[in-house]
This record gives C-alpha cells, structure tokens and sequence, in this order.
C-alpha cells in the first residue's frame, strides 16, 4: 500500500512519504551542524579560523562559551527544530537568521556598552543551517514539489546574491546620500549629483570641458558603434568568406579576453605617443609634427575599440552561423541579386544581434577603468573618476557614491535595454530540420569595404601584441633595442641561496597569489552559476524573473563601482572582510558567476527536459538527477565556465585594486603600480608572462578535456560552449 | 601508555594547525609579534624597510603600498575598525589632516631630539601625532634631447615655465587629484601672493598640456619626452634621471615649496607596541639610509643620517616659509582648490 503511493507520488512529483522519514533524520542531521557551529567553531574573526579552534583562544570562542548573553538564544531555534515540525522548522530558520543578523547590527565593534568583533567561520555555518533548516520547512509545506534541495539551493544563493551584490549597492546608496561626518544629507546629494562637474554642457559652446557622464555616455556610443561595425565586418569576412587568414581572426578574437586590460593602452602609448616609435618615423620622415592627440577621446575609443571588437565579433558571428541559408537560397531563386538578399534578408535576421552587441560593448566601455587611466588625458570618464574621488588629494567618499550611482544607473539602463530586446523576440531560422543550403555570396562591394576595415586593423592588432610580448625584452622601447633579460630577471628570477632554491623576482609574489585566489574563486564560480542555471531553468518558483535579474546583475555593476561598494559593506562588522584574501575571492566570484549562468543555461536549453522526467520516474530527487544525469551532459558548458572564470580573475583590475592589501596584492595590480612610475619594461614583461600562462591554460583544458560528445545533442551543445571562450 | 596517547594527540594537533595554517596562509603568527604597516613612498623604498626590519627584528611585518591619499581614505574608511598600525610615508598633508581628525595616535618619540628642525616642527604642529621622516622639494624637469631639438633655452624659473615658447609643453598634476599638485599651487600662492599667483596659474594654464592624475607623472613623461616640462618633486625628477632618461632637474630660481613625508602611529591599533617600536626605528640613521639605496633620494629627517649624494643640494635650494598649519587646512584647501578649478582648470587655453 504504501508502496503504491510512493509510486504516485514520485510521478506526480508531490511530496513523499518516505522522503519525509528521510527528511526527519534530515532536519535533526543539520540541527547537529547548528550545534556544531555554536559549540565547536570560532563564531567571531575569519582571520586565523582552524588555527584558533586548536589553540583556543578567548576572542575566537565557540558562540555558547563567549560568555556573551545575547548569542545564548540563538540554541532556542535548534531546540524548535527538533521536533521535525514544517511550521516549527521554518519559524526556527527565519527566527535564527533574523536573531544572528539583528544583535550583529545593533553590537558594534566600539561603543560605551557591549562590543563585540566581526563574525566568523561559526556564524557561516550557523546562518546556512538556519537556511536548511527553513528551506525542509518550506519543502514540506510543497514548495517546489516538496523538493529541499531545489529550495536550499534557491535559498542559499538568494541569500548570498543579496549579501554579496544587494547590499553593497545598498551601502553604495546610502552612502551617496551621506555627508562626509555620516549624517543624513539629501540636499548635498541633490547638489552633488546634479553638479556641473557630472551633467555641465559647457563644451558645446566654448572651449571648456563637458561633465563626466556625458563625456562617459559619448565615448561609450562612439566606442559601441565601432565594435560593433568592426565585429561585423569580422564576423562577415570569417563566416560568409573563404579567405585563407580566417583562422587567424578566430585566434586573434581570443586574444583580448587574455589580455590584462591596461596593456593595450600601454602599447598604444609606446606606439603613437609623442616619442613613440610611429610619431618618430612620422616626424623623421613626413615631417608632421609631434602632438598628444593619442592622450584622451582618441586613444580611449581605439583602446577600448581593440579590446571590445572582439566581444562583438563573438556574438555576431554566432548570429550569422544561425542564419539559415535556406531563407537566402530561396531570395536568390526568386532572382533577388546578392546586395538585394543582403539588404532584405541577412540583415534584418541579424539586427537584433547587433543591438546586443552593440550593448554588450557599450555597457563595457561604460565600465572600463583601465585604458582611461592610462590614455585619458585631460578626459575624465566616471569610472576613473570615481577612483579618483577616493585616492585623490580630494578623498570624497561621497562624491565617489554620487559618481558610482550615475554609472550604476547607465549600465543596469543599458543591460534592461538589452535583456528586453534579446528577451522578447526570436529569430532563430536554423530548424531541427534539413538545412544543407549554402549561404550567399557577400555583394562585392560590401566584401571590398570589410576587408579595407579589416586588414589594417588586423596589422594594428598584431603590432600592438608584438609589442606586449616583446617590449619587455628590449632595454627601452623606441630608444634602445638591445635585448635583455633584465626585466624578466627582476620580476621573476629564481635564486640559489643558503636555503636552497627561493623566487627572489619582485613579481613572484603577486603572481602566485592570484593564481592562488583565482584558483579557488574558479571551481566556486562555476558552481554557484550553473546551480543557479539549473534552478533557473528547470524549476518554476514566484519571483523567477526577478531572482535571475538578481543573478545577473552583477555582470552589469562596473568594477570600480564593486570596489567600492564592497570597501564600504565590508569593513565594518557584522561582517568584516577587507584585507583578506576571502574578499578578493568573492568578488571574483559575484563578478563572474554570470557568465557561468549563461553557459549553464544555454546548455540546459538544449537537454531535453525528458531526460530530468526519466530519471524522477525512476524515484530519483532532484539532486541525484542533477549529479547523474545533468551534470556529464553539462561537462563543455562547466569547462567554458570555469576557464572563463579563471582567465576574468586573473585579468581583472578596476574592482581588485580597492581590495588588495599587502598579505594580498594581486598580478594587474602590481602591473598598474610598475605602468605607474614609468617602469614599462617590468610592466610588459609581467603582462607577456601572464598572457603566456593564460593562453597555456585555455590550450591545456580543452587538450586534456578533449570536446565531449554525448550523442547528437551533446555535439549541438558542444559547439557555442566553446566558441564562448 | 597515557603519555603516549598525550604525544599522539599533541603531534596531531601540531600536525593540524600547520595544515590550517597552510590552508589559511597564515604564516605571520611568529613568537616576535607582528605589525601592520601602510607604506606610502616608492614601492622598491616600502619593500626594503620591511625586509630590513623583519631581519633586525624577527618582527613579522605585514606591508601595503599606497600612495598617501588612498592611505588617508582607507583610514577613514576604516575609522570604526583599524586594520593598520602605523602609516610611514607619504607627504605630509594628509598625516596633519589625519591628524587633525583624530585618526593618529598621540605619541612624543624618544628619537624626537636627533631630528631636524623641520622634522620637530612637524611633530608640534600636529601635537605629535606625526612626525617628520623625509623632506622633499619641488621643482620641475625638462627633457634635455626635446629641447635641444627645438632650440630653446633652458628654463629656470617659475617664471620661466609662461614663455610663450612653452606653449602646450608644461605638465603638472591635478591638486584635486595629487598632493604633489597641491604643493606646487599653495606654493605659487605664497610666493607670489594670492591675486598675482592667480594671475601667473591662468597663464601657465596655456602653456599646460595635461592635469595628470599622478603626482610623479608629469616627471615621468618628462623623462620619456612626452613632454617638454615636468612639474614634480626634484627627487621623482632625479630618479628619472638615473634610470637613464634625458631629464635635467631645476630648482626655481624664485625660491619653492616642500614636503615633508611623514609617518604616524593609527589610532585603535592592533598592535600599538609594535607600531611604536617600529616608529622609534624608522627614525635612526640606519633605517634613514634605506631610502637612498633603494633610489629615493628625499633629504632624511635624522641631522646625523648622511644625505644622499644625488639628492638636490638643500644649500642650494631657496626653500619658502611653508605655511603647514594654513595649506593643510581644509577650510583653506576647498576654497582654494574651488577657484583653482572654476577659474583656471576650466578656462579655454
């Protein structure tokens, strides 16, 4: 009997009668944990976690043993828990979490009365107990068909979205309507944000400059049309031509996504500076005379141009392999002419696709902080400027918030834009069915006008990264081209002294710490995402579509705005995290994780959801389906995500450079600091170095994994993953 | 047999913490303490004081390099809960406004006796809760080659830099932005007083090229020919000059302005014994060598430490009567840096 309504259960997916036995020894396993975490881990200081559980120190006691009345109540709920009830259960969650979180606000580090220090490794764990905890409550009151690992996992990443993206834009808010002592001060934001400095219009009539976010917003367009143009023009000659040098331009696209984002600028400079090598020749030769043009708009817009065109071309040579030829074979045979096709066919299929590239690059050009910093001149933009506003001799920490929340408005304006044009409309034409058909032929003159763009910007691409790779082992770039070892040997020499073999390189340090955080940050990152895909697409719960804005969102937040938010939301306890190592992770991994959801979700999409039916006829949970089922299909997009995870945090600047201190400096760091006092020699060789180990990273993964192949979906699959890379 | 037991777990228990010490990276927790040092001078200069005084010491010292203004603006960030024990170097504006909101800690050095006047005076100014470490004096420095090239006279004067013939060749930092900028500008003001330095800063407007963000920028650009003229402490010229750069520095023949790098203990520090050790060290003559040796070339605040060699020659230089207590006001400094921007930044070239 009851086995029978087990059977109707598990295929009307409804809660189960076992599972709920199961469930009990469920609730009581994580009430032990709760336990665990208030009599056996530090509750207070991250800093030196196991190490002060064997020493037992006083400050890093167990909550129950602090002596510190006001934790003694958070036993009460674990002691609800017990009794297995769904109401009781939930009550003991929300009742935990709510009590943890309130007497951290209300007790401050300082203070006349009680104090206490920031939390630790004892309240993690005693806050994703309560979740547990609440997440069985819920399950057995049915949500989610009653499933709790679908409601842990929902609510486990909900939690740490908010803690980690949520409120630190919060923070970033209050802070902007904040005067510098910490008083309430709405009409020195009103003044601050509507000052002449940000929206002033003064170049349009006069010689003066412009405020920040329209110099921002102009430099941004100017910077998403190009792309995008270049990236069409790229995609154009890569997919619809037979020209041999094709591969070189899929290789070259790799190229930037492994390229520390300040080198490009810098190679810019020694290129077309006043002394550099083409003004010389220019100058010898031609007599044209030296000038700066190089230091703002312009040197910005190429810069940025040669990093982001490559995105665009991404993107849209994906859309172009999705027209299907059918469509233009059957134009043709109506006698329309190649440029006719062109023009009322292939275009309009692909228009949305340039929408979206063109607001992927704006958004990126909105959040670039590096090539301003190198090549901005007397042109500021709001990333920069917000940097500025916290180190500079003004040290306005309002001003900045004010800044970060007008380029915060521009990109989330810019990613709503662009989720609401890609959301809605469809213009997939490649269809299960025979689609064998051979596109057209590009009308000549469009060929003609793609490559005239095309090549010299090819040439321009590969000077650029020869002077990377190769600068660094001459002795000055544009003066003196002797080769040398010496940089290489100041940043990463290895020396033979009285205790064997050490790394005496100035760069050692700095390097092996962040292949050391990027590391850990990489298997985390492409966890959290592609549980989060998975939830996204699988299951339906209320609130879906603002959970995945949530989760997104964070791809949309500047770097130098994440910075500084974080600097803000953790300095101070309840939770305080500056200064370590976990903090730099974390921000590599809220940064990131977006682009471990889209890969998941683009995998998921095409694994029939049959399979997930199958195995839950078989009386298997969501988890087991998830580990036996899901995850072998998902294996390409869990490389594409974890590699990409790895390469963006090894490369990433604007948010880090906020967050690193001196147990903790990372490589692009080190690198910017070296750029700073002119020592480019050092600065090229490190960057040489780092793209060198990058590009062995992506080879090696995709060797050693080899292409997975599961069946003829698994090939489907296989092949936008890795084109993502 | 009970013993035995005791070694097993004892072992196990080392064996542990060295593994989460590992795990952690946490290897600082030496028997000699350790100390938190936010270090605001060359990167080379930082890494050496640290080294030398783990050597002398055993003393673990946990290091971060950070120009002075962002070290001012993580010390205010981080006012509710310091992370750091001492701030050593950095010029010294930012310490006397740290100062003066209470972010530094009281604290009168037996060293102080040896220092140099201008050093002890910082101390009063601040009511010792800094100190002086460091003199440096402002300059600028053109590019030798460039020059040559376009026939012009070398400049030597402030005056000098609002020739006409400098048009678009100056360079000097934004004092919204550097501190080194804002000494040049409180030094124009004081020496030529407060209209007719105004007057001087709308001319060389013209004559400039680029604000940069940096205060050791415009040096470097200098150096490199990307431009003409550099404004900048002499010593950031001279340290151009020794790597091998074709730049000449100058000490305006009008008389110039200083620095005086400081260090101050953090108030609320972690490890305040450590830090006021760690402060009565910087100020002997061996700690005070370091900064020559790792090509820094400031002028040391202890009277017996030598002076570099290469260092711009004090007997030399027309230093002015640099008024701290009213240029590191920030009454003083908004007001000025106000009109600065609306008048002179701002207006067309």
């Amino acid at each position: 009997m009851e086995r029978r309504s087990e059977e109707r259960a598990a295929l009307t997916g409804s809660g189960v009668i076992g599972a709920q036995q199961q469930e009990a020894g469920l609730s009581r396993a994580w009430v032990a944990f709760g336990v665990f975490a208030l009599a056996v881990l530090p509750w207070y200081g991250l800093e030196t976690p196991m190490a002060s559980v064997l020493g037992w120190r006083a400050e890093a006691a167990p909550a129950l043993f602090q002596g510190r009345s006001w934790l003694l109540p958070l036993g009460i709920p674990l002691v609800m828990a017990l009794t297995g009830r769904p109401g009781f259960l939930m009550a003991a969650g929300v009742c935990g979490l709510a009590w943890m979180l309130g007497e951290g606000v209300v007790i401050g580090p300082r203070g006349a009365g009680l104090t206490q220090p920031a939390m630790g490794w004892g309240a993690a764990a005693y806050a994703l107990c309560c979740a547990a905890l609440a997440s069985i409550g819920l399950a057995r009151r049915g949500w989610c068909r009653g499933d709790v690992f679908v409601v842990g996992s929902l609510l486990t990443v909900l939690g740490l979205i908010l803690l980690f993206v949520g409120y630190p834009v919060v923070r970033i808010l209050k802070s902007a309507f904040e005067s510098n002592d910490g008083g309430f001060a709405p009409a020195l934001f009103a003044q601050k944000f509507f000052s002449a400095g940000i929206w002033g219009l003064d170049c349009l009539d006069g010689g003066k400059a412009c405020g920040v976010a329209w110099n921002t917003l102009a430099e941004a367009m100017l910077v998403g049309v190009l792309a995008t143009g270049l990236g069409l023009a790229f995609a154009l000659v890569a997919v619809r031509t037979q020209l041999p040098f094709r591969p070189l331009v899929r290789l070259l696209s790799l190229l930037p996504v492994i390229t520390p984002p300040f080198v490009i600028g810098l190679a810019l400079i020694l290129l077309f500076g006043r002394v550099g090598v083409v003004t010389n020749f220019l100058g010898e030769y031609f007599g044209i005379p030296r000038t700066r043009w190089i230091y703002g708009m312009a040197g910005i817009t190429i810069a940025q141009v040669l990093a982001f065109t490559p995105i665009a071309f991404l993107v849209l040579s994906g859309v172009l392999a999705a027209v299907s030829p059918s469509l233009e074979e059957a134009a043709q045979t109506l006698r329309a002419g190649r440029w006719h096709v062109f023009r009322t066919v292939t275009w309009p299929l692909i228009r949305p696709g340039l929408a979206n590239a063109f607001l992927i690059s704006f958004i990126e050009s909105l959040a670039d902080f590096a090539n301003p910093l190198m090549l901005g001149g007397n042109f500021n933009v709001l990333a920069t400027d917000i940097f500025f506003a916290v180190v500079g001799a003004a040290h306005d920490q309002g001003r900045a918030a004010v800044l970060a929340l007008v380029l915060l408005v521009f990109t989330l304006t810019a990613f709503l834009a662009q989720r609401a044009w890609t959301g809605s409309r469809s213009y997939a034409t490649v269809t299960g069915k025979g689609d064998s058909g051979l596109s057209a032929p590009l009308p000549k003159a469009l060929r003609l006008a793609c490559l005239s763009v095309v090549l010299p910007w090819l040439v321009l691409t590969i000077v650029v990264y020869a002077i990377i790779l190769g600068g660094g082992f001459v002795v000055t770039f544009g003066r003196d081209y002797t080769p040398t070892l010496h940089y290489l040997l100041t940043a990463f020499s290895i020396d033979h002294g009285v205790g064997g073999w050490f790394l005496s390189g100035s760069g050692w340090r700095s390097f092996i710490t962040t292949m050391e955080l990027a590391a850990i940050a990489t298997p985390v990152t492409a966890a959290l995402g592609l549980l989060t895909a998975y939830l996204l697409n699988r299951q339906s719960f209320a609130g879906k579509s603002t959970f995945e804005f949530l989760a997104m969102m964070s791809f949309a937040i500047p770097g130098t705005v994440i910075g500084i938010s974080y600097i803000l939301a953790f300095n101070v306890p309840p939770v305080e995290l500056t200064g370590t190592g976990v903090i730099i992770i974390i921000s590599f991994v809220f940064r990131n994780m977006p682009v471990g959801i889209r890969a998941g979700m683009a995998s998921l999409a095409q694994i029939d959801r049959s399979l997930d039916e199958a195995s839950m006829t078989l009386r298997a949970r969501s988890f087991r389906t998830l580990r036996l089922v899901i995850l072998p299909i998902l294996r390409p997009a869990i490389i594409t995500a974890m590699v990409y995870s790895f390469v963006r945090a090894v490369t990433t600047v604007s948010a880090v450079i906020f967050l690193v201190s001196g147990e903790y400096n990372l490589s692009t760091v080190y690198i910017v600091g070296r750029a700073d006092v002119g020592e480019y020699g050092v600065a090229l060789v490190y960057s040489a170095v780092l793209i060198v180990v990058m590009a062995a990273v992506l080879v090696g993964i995709s060797t050693l994994v080899g292409r997975q192949q599961i069946g003829r979906r698994g090939m489907l699959g296989a092949a936008p993953a890795s084109e993502m890379v | 047999m009970g013993e035995k037991i005791v070694a097993v777990i004892a072992t196990l228990r080392t064996a542990l913490t060295a593994v989460a010490l590992m795990l952690i990276g946490i290897g600082s927790a030496t028997a000699q303490g350790s100390v938190v040092v936010y270090c605001g001078v060359d990167e080379a200069w930082c890494r050496a004081m640290t080294t030398t005084y783990e050597k002398q010491t055993g003393v673990h010292v946990d290091m971060t390099r950070q120009s002075a203004g962002e070290i001012y603006a993580r010390l205010r960030a981080e006012k509710e809960n310091p992370r750091g024990d001492i701030w050593w170097g950095g010029t010294g504006d930012p310490h006397l406004q740290a100062a003066d909101e209470g972010l530094t800690e009281e604290y009168k050095s037996a060293m102080l006796p040896q220092l140099q006047d201008w050093a002890q005076r910082q101390a009063e100014r601040s009511k010792f809760r800094t100190v002086g470490i460091y003199l440096g004096a402002l300059g600028f420095g053109y590019n030798k080659e460039e020059l040559a090239r376009r026939k012009l006279a070398a400049p030597a004067c402030w005056s000098d830099l609002v020739k006409p013939e400098f048009k678009g060749e100056v360079q000097m930092a934004d004092p919204n932005s550097s501190g080194t900028a804002w000494t040049t500008l409180a030094t124009i003001l004081q020496l030529m007083g407060e209209e007719p330095g105004f007057a001087y800063l709308k001319k060389l407007h013209a004559n400039i090229n680029e604000y940069t963000k940096a205060g050791a920028a415009p040096a470097q650009s200098a150096g490199k020919g990307e431009t003409l003229i550099g404004i900048a402490f002499q010593h950031d010229v001279i340290d151009v000059a020794k790597r091998n750069f074709p730049v000449q520095v100058v000490s305006p023949c009008e008389g110039t302005g200083y620095e005086i790098g400081s260090q101050s203990i953090i108030k609320g520090a972690r490890h305040p014994e450590q830090a006021r050790k760690f402060y009565d060290w910087a100020l002997t003559v061996d700690a005070q060598k370091i900064g020559a040796a790792n090509r820094s070339y400031q002028i040391p605040s202890n009277a017996a430490a030598p002076i570099p060699p290469e260092a711009p020659d004090l007997s030399k230089i027309k230093l002015i009567e640099y008024d701290f207590a009213k240029y590191g006001s920030s009454a003083v400094r908004v007001a000025v840096l106000g009109r600065w921007s609306a008048e002179v930044k701002n207006a067309p070239r």
